[in-house]
């Protein structure tokens, strides 16, 4: 079976976060991704997507397109901007043991795009940065 | 007193839901007990305003208990470590009873 991924072209402003979320759900659920799995999918969207509006491209600057791939396994959403080259990945997980007031900003984020996905790849392409972020459509985790 | 909020508290909602929280402590409700039962999604925007909520409370010596929180709110506390910040008591019921 093969299905063609859905697209949207958004600008980097934070007031799109509501058709941002509702790409997820619509995508995600016709994937087949249970309920709880899309909820956390919403939460890494989220935070990637506020991440791009208020630091990468403040004040809707630049382009956002979100594609989602749906697969018989797994379904992955995928997250391009045009921001300058910054990898999320390259954010060192939360020491959680400090006060949260302490923690460096941001890295909450990126700490929950990592726990609600079951993978997480970048890339740059061109002038894009290329964040996917694949969760499982069935129980367990995908091995990387 | 016992504050329910309920919804989605994301980024675009969040500055409305600190707006609320700060007029209660400027109106001197320096105890309150956030009921999150009726929230269904918080993200780190969310959690970033209730921090800052009981950061502006303990300068007062006023003190916030956070209660109830269901499903994926529990798993967004339990997942940022928030949960060894706060006093997260299961229900509106024990909180109130803590907060003395």
């Amino acid at each position: 079976m093969t299905l063609s991924p859905l697209t949207i072209k958004l600008s980097s402003s934070l007031d799109r976060l509501k058709d941002v979320m509702a790409f997820v759900e619509t995508s995600a659920g016709q994937a087949g991704v249970p309920p709880e799995k899309i909820s956390g999918l919403c939460l890494a969207v989220e935070e990637a997507f506020v991440n791009i509006c208020s630091y990468a491209l403040k004040g809707g600057r630049g382009e956002v397109a979100l594609a989602g791939f749906p697969g018989t396994e797994t379904f992955v959403l995928e997250i391009r901007d045009t921001g300058p080259e910054f990898n999320p990945l390259s954010v060192p997980e939360p020491d959680l043991t400090i006060p949260f007031e302490e923690r460096p900003i941001g890295g909450l984020g990126v700490h929950f795009i990592r726990n609600f996905t079951d993978r997480v790849d970048w890339h740059r392409e061109n002038n894009w940065n290329v964040l996917r972020l694949t969760v499982k459509i069935h129980d367990g985790k995908v091995s990387s | 007193m016992v504050v329910s909020a309920s919804g989605k508290i994301d980024a675009m909602t969040a500055p409305a839901f600190e707006s609320s929280l700060t007029d209660l402590i400027d109106k001197g409700r320096l105890k309150l007990v956030l009921d999150l039962g009726g929230v269904e999604y918080i993200s780190s925007a969310g959690l970033r305003v209730i921090l800052a909520s009981a950061k502006a409370l303990k300068g007062k010596n006023g003190k916030m208990l956070l209660a109830g929180p269901r499903g994926p709110v529990k798993e967004v506390f339990d997942i940022s470590g928030f949960g060894s910040v706060f006093d997260i008591y299961g229900s509106v019921e024990t909180a109130v009873k803590a907060e003395g």
